[in-house]
């Protein structure tokens, strides 16, 4: 089978949730079962898919890659051809991303059937749902930084209206809105890095962008640009994948329905952030990976602090994600970005199995979210209980599950990272992180499913959840076992999986990588371009820091966790200490870290209240400034036409009237003359006549 | 030429308001009619000039080039004293600049007039006067002599006078005069640059060099006499000032801050059609006027302005957008978000360069199909609730679920979403500018517009249509069939463009392409 069907393979699979979004968006209200067709389509597309990674992983060492041009402009004055490409490439990476997409998506679908049963839009959500999938999927496809921005703005809009799904509430409808504009804060960054490469290389396309810079061809000739664009694109992931100091949205977010939450908010769209920083990571420079690295880990450990004290289920659990996709941020700045998708395929697994999870729970609560009011249900809920405790264990980092060998080889990544360039900050806090996980999950677990019944009502109404929302659940617990990844359960180096991820060569200039990213230049006679030969990442210094980590990250990770889970039990099972007391003893630690840090206050205090108040100032200045100007000249062009009008009427017209009035008044005198009299005009003609006479008489 | 298809076009309309003027008032149905079948011909023309459009012509300073092209003797007044022989051409013709403008003109008013069903009162006069304004209108995208491209332009001025005060809301006299002083105050500044240019350049006329008024002309520096007042051999800074004087003729009409404040005005009080008129096709005018003329005209001054023009389109797109985010009449909001969408095109055509220029001219088609659409959803809700205040509403989506449908494509187009006609435009002004080195860092600063812009639109989205219904509107029904037909054009090609562009933009490929390497190389 050539390479080129399996292109149109990815195409069909692509496009086919756009075609159920139009259809189910369109026809959806008259045919109450279209919603079905949504779900076949997303079967199908898991099939296709399924059958598209194996093609790919079997027989395709080498990247698939199609590309047509959207837009000619042809042979442009100054710069040359000029044509806007748009493509898709199927590497290893891009067709695993590509099954868990499509499966998590599949399961969500089925899931839902019974989770929405009876909305008032029930096949709203399921059409939003397939504009969600498809445009997943292209960013999951893109083999350039445009289709990536487009399909990162849809899944934005996506995004946005699951959310505010249920926009009734003002809550729900808020929420939404903040996660579109937290989003194009980040997106504004995105794009603007995306311009410093097109500027330069006139081209989106990944692959030609990295062999230019490769050339070291540099944006604008100069290394700081290319940091700059680097930083700038991440902030594209800092947005979607809610870092800090843009991760406030992501909490807010969980006003969705529980299975969006599952779906979008921890396992897919919030992973492509990490996911578009994996494949770009050539273009880091040593300066972008320690931003990239230092926002991973200070995410990781703000969130962990903050799900330490919360008491939403769905609160927790997003926190949780916020603290996970740090993690995986914080292995790509590291240089472990082998490791980054690894835990972001285990994540998205366990994670997602984990809302699913809590999903059901709430679902046979009555839409009860508030973890003080629960505990019992592991007796009411078997299934749901199982399953949830295998999805903990695999985000604690416990031996035999998923999560433990991509976290070990995050927490090796960063110690030899912090051993090599001495930023040790990254690994403490990455190890803490760890040991408050396994805690707060743990305190979820037991608070939710054990000890006894707190609302005593809701528990005695509570059951099992039908299987339309049991098989997702059990699906993703299998997939949360290491033998998915690994024959070895304590090291995954030798997994097929570790081993399908292609190895990443970095293009930046050698000066702007960290020392041990440097690459030997191979002495080559009849090769004086160093360039080429440099394809290979890590330096040996590397891979051997690695490995000497692997052992001592391990060990201490598993230390750190056993711990959390000890205290976990200790508080809220042995019931040794209260939670209560721990909280008054550091009051202000308590209250920083149920608050959030005082983010939302903060941002709404600066940032939101400024806006507004700048806006208003303008339209006020806009009224009375610019317009008032406008009047005032019209105000001012009436004032002189009045004087002029009054000048007019008095001096122009007043010389007027006063020389008609001395006329008058001379011929009011001289009509005096005009008696009629005959005597009286000799008389006058004589007079005349003598005064001519004296006058002119000089000149006789 | 065989057909003067450009002559119809512009006149059609004219032939449509005689037919109007011969009806009697009661007729309302016929002169509907009259007006529906002129504006539909009138598209029809335009969709056959499109079709018949060579896309390798260049047109810009090149005569031959320009397509359509009908060019008669229109005035000849010989030998009056020191004037010498006047010379007035009936020239016409379009190219990758005009073309998708002229198509524009006839789409929205064609819209428009279907949007003008229900005005209520004296519907002669109105059909009339919306008439002669969309000769005029098409006039100044057809026309190639300056003089006549100044007679069409004044003759937009009066129509647009009364349909705004008779027919608006409650300030209409204000509003209208304003609009009215305003703009003539701009047409006295590009009288005065037509005068001046007219006395410096001369054409070949039958082996005679006669003064002109041939836009085409004017364009090149040979047309000049080396004493001519805005010849570029003149030592004095004429020029300069000419291009300053015309540019704030033409920014009036966009338009730009700080002339802008006529806009708010007239768009709150003029009825729904007229605003469609003036954001879809009226705004245009002004950047077509630049692009055409200044850039064309005095192509070294626009070099040397490039960064001010830049400049005064990233203040549009900041300012409109942060005063857009305190309005609360829906309507108001939506004239000061044009504001900051015309920045765009500002912005791009500062660029000078092809991706900035393209981007420009189709974000002034673009804004032309959103914005109206956007007018003409405040008017569906104005209809109904008889307000515009933004906070009297609240939950409609409930009730009108197909009108949430249509605004939210219109918002999110005006957002910029990626799939909608307006993503492109925005990018290809953002690729443009950055590229550029001039407008590099205010393309920085208007950045920012993409973020200003989603939050006032979404605000907006969400005080009609999310949260608790207000039971106040509990009558308020869903869009009916008249307005069906409205929208669905519009949103076929908002979303067709943005996902085909091509369609659009090989329109104006070659001659933007002729036009960036003229101004940056003409020899001025």
């Amino acid at each position: 089978m050539p390479g080129s069907n399996l292109i149109s393979l990815s195409l069909i699979i692509l496009f086919l949730p756009l075609i159920g979004f139009i259809t189910v968006l369109l026809f959806g209200k008259r045919f109450s079962k279209l919603y079905n067709l949504e779900i076949g389509i997303l079967a199908t597309n898991l099939i296709l898919t399924i059958f598209v990674m194996f093609q790919k992983l079997m027989y395709f060492p080498e990247k698939i890659a199609n590309r047509f041009t959207w837009i000619n402009f042809g042979n442009v004055p100054f710069v040359g051809e000029l044509k806007v490409e748009l493509g898709i490439e199927l590497t290893n990476v891009t067709v695993l991303m590509l099954f868990v997409v499509n499966l998590i998506s599949f399961l969500v679908h089925v899931y839902s059937t019974k989770y929405m049963e009876g909305d008032i839009r029930f096949s709203r959500y399921y059409s939003y749902l397939g504009i969600f999938t498809f445009s997943m999927l292209g960013i999951v496809l893109a083999d350039n930084f445009l289709m990536m921005y487009i399909f990162w703005e849809l899944v934005g809009l996506s995004s946005y209206l699951l959310i505010g799904f249920w926009y009734e509430k003002d809550s729900a409808a808020d929420a939404g809105k903040k996660a579109f504009l937290t989003n194009r804060i980040g997106d504004m960054g995105m794009w603007l890095g995306i311009l410093i490469l097109f500027t330069n290389y006139h081209t989106f396309t990944f692959d030609i962008i990295f062999e230019a810079i490769n050339a070291g061809n540099i944006p604008f000739a100069d290394n700081g640009w290319l940091t700059a664009a680097g930083i700038l694109i991440f902030m594209g992931a800092i947005g979607k994948s809610a870092q800090f100091p843009l991760h406030v949205w992501l909490p807010d977010a969980m006003e969705g329905p529980t299975p969006v939450s599952a779906l979008i908010h921890a396992a897919t769209m919030v992973a492509a952030g990490v996911y578009m920083i994996v494949k770009v990571f050539a273009i880091f420079t040593a300066d972008a990976l320690l931003v990239i690295a230092v926002i991973g880990a200070l995410t990781s450990f703000i969130s962990a602090t903050i799900a330490l004290t919360q008491n939403d289920i769905k609160k927790v659990l997003a926190y949780s994600t916020v603290s996970q996709l740090g993690y995986m941020v914080m292995a790509v700045g590291v240089g472990a970005y082998h490791y980054a998708f690894f835990h972001l395929v285990t994540h998205a697994f366990f994670k997602a199995l984990l809302f699913l999870g809590s999903g059901s729970v709430i679902y046979a609560m009555h839409h009860e979210q508030d973890m003080r009011k629960m505990g019992g249900l592991k007796k009411k809920m078997p299934i749901t209980y199982y399953t949830f405790l295998i999805a903990t264990l695999a985000i604690s980092g416990v031996p035999f599950f998923s999560g433990f060998l991509s976290k070990d080889g995050i927490l090796a990544g960063t110690y030899a990272f912090g051993s090599l360039t001495g930023h040790w900050l990254i690994p403490v806090l990455g190890f803490l992180v760890a040991g408050m996980t396994a805690f707060y999950m743990f305190r979820l677990v037991l608070m939710t499913f054990h000890g006894e019944p707190r609302d005593h009502h809701k528990y005695d109404h509570a059951h099992e959840s039908p299987w339309a929302m049991t098989i997702p659940l059990i699906t993703l617990a299998v997939l949360s076992f290491w033998i998915t990844y690994t024959p070895n359960p304590v090291s995954s180096d030798a997994g097929w999986f570790l081993n399908k991820i292609e190895n990443q060569s970095t293009v930046v200039p050698q000066d702007t990588r960290f020392e041990f990213m440097q690459t030997e230049d191979v002495p080559n006679e009849e090769n004086h371009n160093n360039h080429t030969e440099q394809a290979v990442i890590h330096s040996e210094h590397y891979m051997h820091a690695m490995h000497e980590a692997h052992y001592p990250a391990m060990i201490l990770s598993l230390v750190l966790a056993s711990l959390g889970i000890l205290f976990a039990f200790v508080v809220y099972y042995w019931n040794k200490v209260s939670a209560d007391k721990m909280a008054n003893a550091v009051p202000f630690l308590y209250k920083f870290s149920l608050n959030k840090w005082f983010f939302d206050e903060f941002y709404h205090s600066t940032f939101i209240r400024g806006t507004i108040e700048t806006s208003k100032g303008l339209s006020v200045f806009d009224g009375k400034v610019i317009d008032g100007a406008v009047n005032g000249s019209a105000t001012i062009t009436r004032g002189f036409s009045k004087i002029s009008g009054l000048f007019d009427q008095y001096v122009v017209d007043g010389l007027v009237n006063l020389t008609a009035f001395k006329i008058g008044f001379f011929g009011f005198i001289f009509k005096k003359t005009q008696t009629g009299r005959v005597q009286n005009y000799i008389l006058l003609a004589i007079l005349s006549l003598i005064v001519l006479f004296i006058i002119f008489l000089p000149f006789f | 030429m065989d057909f003067p298809i450009l002559t119809l076009i512009t006149f059609l309309p004219i032939i449509g308001m005689i037919v109007i003027l011969f009806l009697k008032s009661e007729q309302k149905d016929a002169i509907r009619y009259t007006a529906l079948i002129s504006t539909a011909l009138q598209l029809l023309l335009a969709v056959f000039l499109l079709m018949n459009f060579n896309y390798q012509a260049v047109g810009i300073n090149d005569e031959s080039s320009f397509q359509f092209v009908e060019k008669v003797r229109w005035i000849t007044i010989p030998n009056i004293s020191w004037l010498g022989t006047i010379k007035i051409d009936y020239f016409l013709g379009i190219d990758g600049l005009s073309i998708l403008m002229v198509f524009l003109t006839a789409f929205v008013s064609f819209i428009a007039t279907i949007s003008s069903w229900n005005i209520p009162k004296q519907i002669k006069g109105y059909m009339a006067m919306f008439l002669l304004l969309d000769t005029g209108m098409m006039g100044v995208f057809v026309a190639l002599d300056f003089f006549l491209f100044y007679v069409f332009w004044e003759v937009m001025l009066l129509p647009m006078y009364f349909l705004i005060g008779i027919w608006g809301g409650p300030r209409k006299e204000y509003a209208a005069i304003k609009f009215f002083i305003y703009t003539l105050f701009g047409s006295i500044f590009i009288l005065l640059t037509m005068i001046g240019l007219y006395f410096s350049a001369t054409e070949m006329v039958d082996g005679v060099r006669l003064h002109t008024f041939n836009l085409i002309e004017l364009t090149k520096a040979a047309s000049y006499s080396a004493d001519g007042i805005l010849s570029s051999a003149n030592p004095n800074n004429y020029r300069f000032i000419a291009y300053i004087l015309l540019f704030i003729g033409f920014a009036i009409k966009i338009p730009m801050f700080p002339f802008h404040t006529w806009l708010p005005d007239a768009h709150v009080e003029a009825p729904t059609p007229i605003s469609v008129i003036l954001a879809g096709i009226l705004l245009k005018l002004g950047t077509y006027g630049i692009l055409r003329i200044n850039y064309s005209i005095f192509p070294e001054i626009t070099v040397q302005l490039a960064w001010w023009i830049g400049l005064f389109g990233v203040i549009n797109i900041i300012y409109g957008a942060l005063v857009a985010l305190a309005q609360k009449d829906f309507k108001k909001l939506i004239a000061y978000s044009s504001i900051s969408h015309m920045g765009y095109v500002l912005l791009g055509m500062a660029s000078l360069s092809v991706t900035g220029i393209s981007g420009a001219i189709f974000q002034m088609f673009n804004h032309g199909t959103i914005t109206s659409m956007l007018f003409l959803i405040v008017g569906v809700i104005y209809d109904r609730a008889h307000t515009r205040g933004l906070e009297e509403f609240g939950g409609l989506a409930n009730k009108m679920p197909v009108y949430t449908g249509f605004v939210s494509v219109a918002f999110f187009a005006a957002i910029g979403l990626p799939g909608l006609s307006g993503f492109i435009s925005e990018s290809l002004v953002f690729i443009g500018a950055f590229g550029y080195g001039t407008t590099r860092i205010l393309t920085i600063v208007a950045l920012l517009g993409i973020l200003l812009g989603a939050a006032y639109m979404l605000w907006t989205l969400q005080r009609l249509f999310f949260g608790k219904f207000n039971e106040k509107w509990q009558a308020l029904t869903d869009i009916n069939s008249r307005e069906y037909i409205m929208f669905i054009p519009l949103t076929i090609v908002i979303i067709y463009l943005g996902i085909q562009p091509s369609l659009a933009l090989d329109f104006m490929n070659t001659s933007v392409k002729a036009f960036v390497q003229f101004i940056n190389t003409a020899g001025f």
